[in-house]
This record gives C-alpha cells, sequence and structure tokens, in this order.
C-alpha cells in the first residue's frame, strides 16, 4: 500500500493509504481527528474544508496521496497550545456563529482562508459570496457573517504584530 | 462575573467543544472490533421482489454478513409503529399498513431498504452491496398527492383502496356552508405547500452493540429523542426490555424533525450487533439522506374565505390532501391534522371554519414534521389566503388584517378549531414590525427600484403557532400514543454544585446553557458549577424529547417544579438548622434566611447537610438533595407575530433577492435573548429556502430527481439577507416561565411573507397568486407570458 507523509497541526505523520483513500478519512479515521465532518457526497457542504499549506480545500475530495509533503491545518489546530481560541473561533463564539456545531470547523476553515486572502477588508457581500461553498442549516448565516467581518480586524492586527 | 440568569445573552458553553474539534458526534463514536453496515436501497419507486441474489456479496472480501427482510421476519423483529392514530370522519381508525424494516415482498419507494451487507469496513461493505442482484417486477408508481387519489391510480399497499390513508374532518360543515350560502362575498385560493427535504448538516448515524457478557444493547443514534427510540424500537421492533437497552443520543447536528422518528436503520444496527455479537455502524451518504430522511410538508390546498362587504371574515372552508410517502413515519399523521387545521384560526376571529383533511399514499419517501410541522402549511394558507382577500376586494392588506386581529383584550380566546389561546397582541407586534421595516417608507424604496429596473415588493404576514405540545390527555384523546409531559431531574451535589438531567434534547439549541441559566435564575447558584445531562437513557429520566419548540416551554416548567422541591425540602433543613420553623424560612439568592433576622445558611450549607446528615430530621426527612419533576403542560402556548420581507426581482433574468428581512414575534419569556435571536434567524432562513428555492421533485413515475445538493438548492449565505429581528412579549399565563417556545416561530411566519412580497412586485403582471418556490425561471415565465412581445426590430 501507498504510503503518505504529512505534517497535520505541526505534527508529521507516515500513513499507509489506499489510493482511493480522501484526506478526510484519513484524518478521521487514521489519525483521529475528528473535528473535520462530512455532511455531502458531492463537495457541496464545506463541513470537510481544512487549510493544505495553508490554503482550504475540501477534505472530502482531495485524495490522502495528494497531500503527500504538505502540511495541513484541522480546526483541532487553530487553537494556541494553552487554548487560546483563533481569533475566529473567538468570533464566532462572541457572535453566536454556530448552532449544532456540524458545520462549524468547515466554516471556520473558510472563514479563516477568506480572511486571509483579503488583508485590505471584506464587505458583507464577498463574505456572503465567500461562503458559497459551505453551508448551515441552523444559523441563516446573519451572525456566521458578523463574526467574520469582526474576525477580520482581529486577525490582521495580529498578523502585523 | 457578570448576569448569568434569566434574560442575559450568556455566551454558549458547548460552543467550546464545537469550535475545537472537540464535539462528540455519532461517527466520531467507534467501537473496539466494530463492523460496518451499508444497506442496499431499492431503485425502484415500486415493485415486487422476486428474488434477491446475496451469494457474491456473501463471498465478498471483507463481508461477515449480508441480511434481507426475510431474515428479520424470521427472527420476529415487528415493523416500524407510528405513534399518532387520526381517526376518519366515519369513525375509522387511519389506514396502518406494515412498515417492515427491510423491505419485504416488494418495494415501495426509492430508498426502501431492500438488504444490508455487514463488513469490516465501510469500503468493504459498499462494494460487496453492489453485487447483491435484486429481481424486480416494476409495478405502475404514484409520487403526486394530486393523483393518488385519481380513479385507476396504482395503489401503494393492498387494501389501502384509493391510497386513502384517512378523511378527516374539523368543524361542522352544514353550519359553515350555510354562512357561505348567505356570504356577500366569497374569496377561493387553490395551492400547494411544497414538499421539503429537511437537510440536517449532519447525516444520520446509527451504531449498535450488544455486550456479549450481560446481553445489554447500547444504540448511539441521532436522534432528538432517546427515551422515544428506546421505547419504540424495543417494545415494538426488536422485544428488547428497557432494563437491557441504552440509547445515547450525543452531540446532534442538527434535527428540524427529521431526527424524531425511529429509523430502519437504528433497528438494522441494533439487530445485526447482536446476531454478530460486535458493534455494528450505519453512516448514511448524503444521497440516502435525500431518499431516507423523512420530508416534509407537500399539501394541496383549496381555501375559501366568506366575507361580509367590509372585509370582516364570516367563515373559513379549506379541503387538504396531504401526501404521507410510503409508509406512516412515526408522527406523521398528528402534522395535518391537529398541528395543521386546529391553526387556520391563526391571529383572527373567524367565526367558523370547517377543514377536511384527506391523507394520502404515495410512492415517495414518508413524509412527516418538519421544523413548524402542520403550521407552516396553515400559516401559507392563511396569509396567502388573505392577501388575495385584500388583492380581490381593494381592501388594504395591512387594514384587512387589522380588522379581522384578535383583540388584545379578547384573551383567553377560544377559536372555532379546538384551541384556546392564552395571550397574545398581534397589533403590538404589527405596530413595530410595520415601524422596524419602514413600511411606510416602501413605495420610494420601489420607485428607486424601478428607476434602476428592478421590480421591488414588500409582503407582510402575521401569524400564529401552537408549541410546547402538549397536554398528554388531551394528545391522548386525539389519537397520541405517548404522553407528551417533560422531566428533570435537579441533582445539587454535596458541596453545592448542581447537575441537572433533562428529558430534552439539544441539537443546536444550547440547552446546556440556556437550562443552566434557569438554575443560576432560581437556586442562585453560579453558571459555571452547573452541568446540563442529556440525551442518554441511562442517565436520563424518560423525557419525551426536542421537537415543537417544547423544550423551554414544558422541560423547562419541569426543571422549575423540580426546583421548587429543592427549595422545600432545603428549607426544612434550613428550619432545622437555625432551629426556626419551617414558615419563617425564606430561600432568595441562593441562601436561606429566617425571616425578619441575619440568620441564614446557604445552599452549600444545606446540601452538605443532607449528605452528610449528622444534624439532621432524619426522623422526618430523607437524606440528599436530589429531586425528579414531571411537568403536564395544561395547553399549547402560542407564540406569534408578524414577518416582513422585502424582495427585489430582476425581470430580464426573473432571479428573487431578498433584499430585507423583519421579524416581530412574541415568545414568551426569553431566557437567552442571543439564543432567540439566533434561533429565529435560522427559521427564517429554512422559510426563506422553502418558498425561494426548495423544492423536493419527484417525476411522474415515482423516481427523487433532486436527490443531491447538486439539485436541491439549499440557502446558501448570498441567498439570505442581513436580517432585523426582534421580540415584543407577551408572558404565557399557564407554564412558570411565561416561555412560549422560538425554534420553529421562523420557518412558520416567513414563506407567506417572501411571497406576498414576490406578488407585490408582480403587481403589474397580473400575478394574484404563486406556489413556492418562486424559481428564477418560474417568475421568468410569468413575466414574459404577461408583456405582449415587442416585434423585433
Amino acid at each position: 500500500m501507498p504510503q503518505v507523509t504529512l505534517t497535520v497541526n505541526g505534527k508529521q505523520h507516515t500513513v499507509e493509504v489506499e489510493g482511493r483513500t480522501l484526506l478526510v478519512e484519513l484524518l478521521r479515521e487514521k489519525l483521529g481527528l475528528t473535528g473535520t465532518h462530512v455532511g455531502c457526497d458531492t463537495s457541496q457542504c464545506g463541513a470537510c474544508v481544512v487549510h493544505m499549506d495553508g490554503v482550504s480545500v475540501k477534505s472530502c475530495t482531495t485524495l490522502a496521496l495528494q497531500a503527500d509533503g504538505t502540511s495541513v491545518t484541522t480546526i483541532e489546530g487553530l487553537a494556541a497550545a494553552d487554548g487560546t481560541l483563533h481569533p475566529m473561533q473567538e468570533m464566532f463564539r462572541e457572535h453566536h456563529a454556530l448552532q449544532c456545531g456540524f458545520c462549524t470547523p468547515g466554516m471556520v476553515m473558510t472563514a479563516i482562508d477568506l480572511v486571509n486572502s483579503h488583508p485590505a477588508g471584506l464587505t458583507e457581500k464577498e463574505i456572503r459570496e465567500g461562503l458559497e461553498g459551505n453551508l448551515c442549516r441552523c444559523t441563516g448565516y446573519h451572525n456566521i457573517v458578523k463574526a467574520i467581518a469582526a474576525a477580520h480586524p482581529l486577525m490582521h492586527a495580529k498578523a502585523a504584530e | 462575573m457578570g448576569f448569568e440568569g434569566i434574560g442575559a445573552a450568556v455566551r454558549r458553553r458547548e460552543d467550546i467543544r464545537f469550535l475545537s474539534g472537540r464535539g462528540n458526534y455519532t461517527d466520531d463514536i467507534n467501537r473496539p472490533g466494530q463492523l460496518y453496515a451499508v444497506i442496499k436501497r431499492s431503485d425502484r419507486p415500486h415493485a415486487r421482489i422476486n428474488g434477491i441474489k446475496t451469494d457474491a456479496a456473501k463471498a465478498a472480501p471483507g463481508v461477515v454478513a449480508v441480511y434481507v427482510g426475510e431474515d428479520m421476519a424470521a427472527d420476529n423483529v415487528g415493523g416500524l409503529p407510528c405513534g399518532w392514530q387520526i381517526h376518519s370522519q366515519d369513525g375509522q381508525p387511519m389506514a396502518e399498513p406494515p412498515h417492515p424494516v427491510i423491505a419485504v415482498g416488494k418495494v415501495r419507494h426509492v430508498g426502501d431498504p431492500v438488504a444490508v451487507v455487514v463488513a469490516t469496513s465501510r469500503q468493504e461493505a459498499k462494494n460487496a452491496a453492489e453485487l447483491i442482484e435484486v429481481d424486480y417486477t416494476d409495478l405502475p408508481a404514484v409520487a403526486s398527492t394530486l393523483d393518488a387519489m385519481k380513479p385507476g391510480a396504482p395503489e401503494v399497499h393492498d387494501g389501502v383502496a384509493g391510497n386513502l390513508c384517512y378523511d378527516w374532518v374539523i368543524g361542522d360543515k352544514a353550519v359553515v356552508d350555510g354562512v357561505f350560502a348567505n356570504a356577500p362575498k366569497v374569496v377561493k385560493l387553490e395551492l400547494t405547500n411544497n414538499r421539503l427535504i429537511p437537510n440536517a448538516m449532519e447525516p444520520r448515524v446509527a451504531l449498535g452493540e450488544c455486550d456479549p457478557s450481560s446481553g445489554d444493547y447500547t444504540l448511539w443514534t441521532t436522534s432528538q429523542n432517546p427515551h422515544v427510540i428506546r421505547l419504540l424500537m424495543g417494545a415494538f421492533v426488536l422485544h428488547i426490555p428497557e432494563n437491557k437497552l441504552r440509547v445515547v443520543a450525543p452531540d446532534v447536528g442538527g434535527g428540524f424533525g427529521s431526527k424524531i422518528y425511529h429509523y430502519a436503520e437504528e433497528a438494522i444496527v441494533t439487530w445485526a450487533a447482536g446476531k454478530l455479537k460486535k458493534p455494528v455502524k450505519w453512516t448514511a451518504d448524503r444521497s440516502e439522506s435525500f431518499m431516507s430522511d423523512a420530508h416534509g410538508r407537500d399539501h394541496v390546498s383549496t381555501a375559501e374565505m366568506a366575507l361580509d362587504n367590509d372585509g370582516k371574515f364570516l367563515g373559513l372552508r379549506i379541503t387538504t390532501i396531504a401526501n404521507m410517502g410510503a409508509y406512516l413515519s412515526t408522527f406523521a399523521p398528528c402534522v395535518p391534522t391537529y398541528l395543521y387545521a386546529t391553526l387556520l384560526a391563526g391571529v383572527y376571529t373567524t367565526p367558523v371554519i370547517y377543514c377536511n383533511v384527506k391523507a394520502v399514499f404515495t410512492n415517495t419517501v414518508p413524509v412527516d414534521a418538519y421544523r413548524g410541522a402542520g403550521r407552516p402549511e396553515a400559516t401559507f394558507l392563511l396569509e396567502r389566503l388573505v392577501d388575495v382577500i385584500a388583492h380581490d376586494t381593494g381592501i388594504d392588506r395591512v387594514e384587512i388584517r387589522r380588522k379581522n386581529f384578535i383583540p388584545r383584550d379578547a384573551f383567553p380566546y377560544q377559536t372555532p378549531v379546538a384551541l384556546q389561546y392564552d395571550s397574545g397582541d398581534y397589533q403590538t407586534t404589527l405596530d413595530v414590525a410595520l415601524k422596524n421595516a419602514d413600511w411606510a417608507g416602501f413605495e420610494s424604496r420601489r420607485a428607486e427600484a424601478r428607476a434602476r429596473g428592478k421590480l421591488r415588493g414588500i409582503g407582510i404576514s402575521t401569524y400564529l403557532e401552537a408549541c410546547g405540545i402538549a397536554p398528554s390527555a388531551v394528545v391522548g384523546s386525539l389519537g397520541a400514543r405517548a404522553g407528551l409531559y417533560e422531566v428533570a431531574n435537579i441533582r445539587v451535589h454535596p458541596t453545592g454544585s448542581v447537575t441537572v438531567f433533562t428529558g430534552t434534547h439539544s441539537h443546536g439549541q444550547g440547552h446546556e446553557t440556556t437550562l443552566a441559566q434557569l438554575v443560576v435564575d432560581q437556586l442562585g447558584v453560579p453558571f459555571d458549577q452547573v452541568e446540563v445531562v442529556h440525551g442518554d437513557t441511562a442517565k436520563i429520566p424518560f423525557g419525551m424529547g426536542t421537537y415543537g419548540s417544547r423544550s423551554l416551554a414544558v422541560g423547562g416548567s419541569a426543571m422549575v417544579k423540580a426546583m421548587d422541591k429543592i427549595i422545600a425540602k432545603g428549607k426544612k433543613i434550613a428550619a432545622h438548622l437555625m432551629e426556626a420553623s419551617v414558615d419563617d424560612i425564606e430561600f432568595k439568592d441562593g441562601q436561606f434566611r429566617v425571616a425578619g433576622t441575619d440568620k441564614a445558611k446557604t445552599l452549600t450549607d444545606i446540601s452538605l447537610a443532607a449528605y452528610v446528615p449528622h444534624n439532621y430530621p432524619i426522623e422526618e426527612l430523607e437524606p440528599g438533595l436530589d429531586e425528579t419533576a414531571f411537568y403536564d403542560p395544561k395547553n399549547f402556548t402560542f407564540p406569534g407575530g408578524c414577518h416582513i420581507a422585502e424582495v427585489e426581482i430582476d425581470p430580464e433574468t426573473g432571479v428573487v433577492r431578498m433584499v430585507n428581512f423583519t421579524a416581530v414575534d412574541d415568545v414568551g419569556r426569553v431566557v437567552n435573548p442571543m439564543i432567540v435571536e439566533g434561533q429565529v434567524q435560522g427559521g427564517v432562513a429554512q422559510g426563506i429556502g422553502q418558498a425561494l428555492l426548495e423544492n423536493a421533485q419527484y417525476d411522474a413515475q415515482g423516481q427523487l430527481l433532486s436527490g443531491s445538493y447538486m439539485d436541491y438548492v439549499m440557502p446558501r449565505a448570498d441567498n439570505i439577507p442581513s436580517m432585523s429581528v426582534a421580540t415584543e412579549n407577551t408572558m404565557c399565563t399557564h407554564n412558570p416561565l411565561g416561555s412560549k417556545g422560538c425554534g420553529e416561530v421562523g420557518a412558520i411566519g416567513s414563506p407567506p411573507a417572501v411571497i406576498n412580497a414576490v406578488v407585490d412586485a408582480l403587481r403589474d403582471y397580473g400575478v394574484r397568486h404563486l406556489d413556492m418556490p418562486a424559481t428564477a425561471p418560474k417568475i421568468w415565465s410569468i413575466i414574459q407570458s404577461a408583456q405582449p412581445r415587442v416585434a423585433a426590430e
């Protein structure tokens, strides 16, 4: 069986996988990182979004083999070692941007990439369009949009430190 | 630490684990030696099963077992039970055909389970399932609600003539017909309520285990009500007594009704775990969810209102056909009857109402309660009809509503359709909504949009719904096969911290936060010393779970009752410790005081004395401080309010854009305003989804065309506007909290507001009514057909 070597949340792993193994299967089943969820089978819902080399990808449509040699960050890898939440996690909590929590990991990972890729700022329209690939059935998106807008200055202030 | 009692926008404690990836959803749970089940499902809407060849699948790599319906039947496994029996107008009980866990003899909808493969990995089970050959003879099928009762329609079940499940009525037809015969004006509207697929983001999962030494079973499942599942599956399907069966519903990723019901897969994995003496897990693919989760709505109705010359409603007459799907799901029969027709008075004084509901079987996925359950159907019908009356009579649509409102001093108000409303103030929610939406300034926004070439419309809905289901004796007399009380166990620990064991279940509602706020408020215990436990039949007493916006109104009331018992016992202990009379003890802010003195004991002093009863009235009082209360509601609760939608249509494309949405709801006492707002926003988004985007579409032969997110249009962030959400509350008069419920108001009030806005935007095109969803092609066609084509130049 082929092997992949990848870094997940700062820790290197070498794992045997089948050619058809998906990145999300590797994360959930081989590494026990169950924070990344699977909500559909057509790459629409975005519950499975993780960062591969800093860019958001849908781990349900990425083969584990494609992740060979990359650095993957999942929802479990966002908070600081002392448990301090990432500003996006904190703003999701502050603005009640989650209810059942199932879409949340993917939503947060997408949101961070969205903010990172728009250093100059994000309009409400840009945020809503940037969330096209993530479904939430609970919140009506209202508070997710607010949380992302609130996280933007915090993340870029932190980046400037 | 700030104020964390009733009324505080406390940030949710469950968020930390959800935001860190430490939620514990059913699919995150894996048991040692676990096997994987994959269901082979029918791809035929209706067919006779001549035979099933499983040899190749059984021989495939990793396969442990393959089972078909006959295997379960041979093991005396029962069918899936229905929890509500409706009687037809002739007194006969509804048709209740068998619902085998795995199909026997015939399949009746696309998605009906035909066989199950159990293997050492999910992939091996999937591969093997493809090797199963089912020899079918296709039978004619019927999918559409309207076609089901037509002469010659294919029969879904042998012996159920005309596919009629029941023919039910409420109201006196002769009286209502008499009113119509003499009415100066009658306005009639035919409408459908589109079929929806709930689509909680977490697909359903079930994991069964049988402990080989004790024979005890455990089922982990994505459920809104683990005790109900334990009772139904244990008593009716698998014949496992409650003491040998534990059902756990851990973190659950949304429900919206679809996770109330006892589903085949729960029984399959539990039964297979018993046969194989190994844990068996089934996880739905989303495409399976589309064809196996209970669908919602799907009504076809004719509504008529009799009016006097001033637009006062004199009588309402309705016939509805409701689609049950191929089998009766757990609570399906009560949705188009007692959760629908009893709501048809709405917020109006209509003196007489008659409604006839015919429920029909079709070759489609079973239909059951979905967020709102019957009440959105009633509200859409009524609020569309009122707008059509305004259209036909020329009376202003706000004015006609005001004219027919139940006055604020008329409560308690007895409707002609059984319900008695305890409280409400529809004038105020309307007034505040008109102000918040700047209704008065709309015409200038319409003109501005017109200048940009856009059609702008505004729509209103003034609605009412019934929550907090419900007094057990009442629902029992109406056919419920369950009680609908709720239970809470309040355990004050020796050092004064508290654990709440609630029979309700949180799958996004934030109970771990709000229910703790009740304890902060009533017992004065700090928020961080209160834990809320739910979702595990081995821990919680027998409660009915969460649906119908009942958790606070019913479950919270049970908590209040249990805490009253804690205080009453605490007073006796305090009286003993302070050598005072019980009657002189007051409890306030977490302290028991002797009235008029400075003598006081904290709750911790009392709990310590209760568990270390050295100085204790042991002759009269048992040790411990641990109380349970069951609360049976005295009535439904009646949230209501006003929703206003504003839309803009691009006439070139027919695309509807939601530009503003205003909700002003009356939900009774608010425990956590942040959570209430979130519940309303989420419900409104689902309502907008129903109005503009979502539709479960079958073709005439019964194939599900909208079977994935590629075809079923879920609302996305850019389909939903920022919303203005507010409450104007009157208190529920018959439960101790005054709370009414907020989980469904958004999905109930919003769809007619949106469609009324779309119709308003299209008013120059002669549109009187439009069925949901108001998709771009539908609107584009209306605009095209209304405009005489200008000759090409």
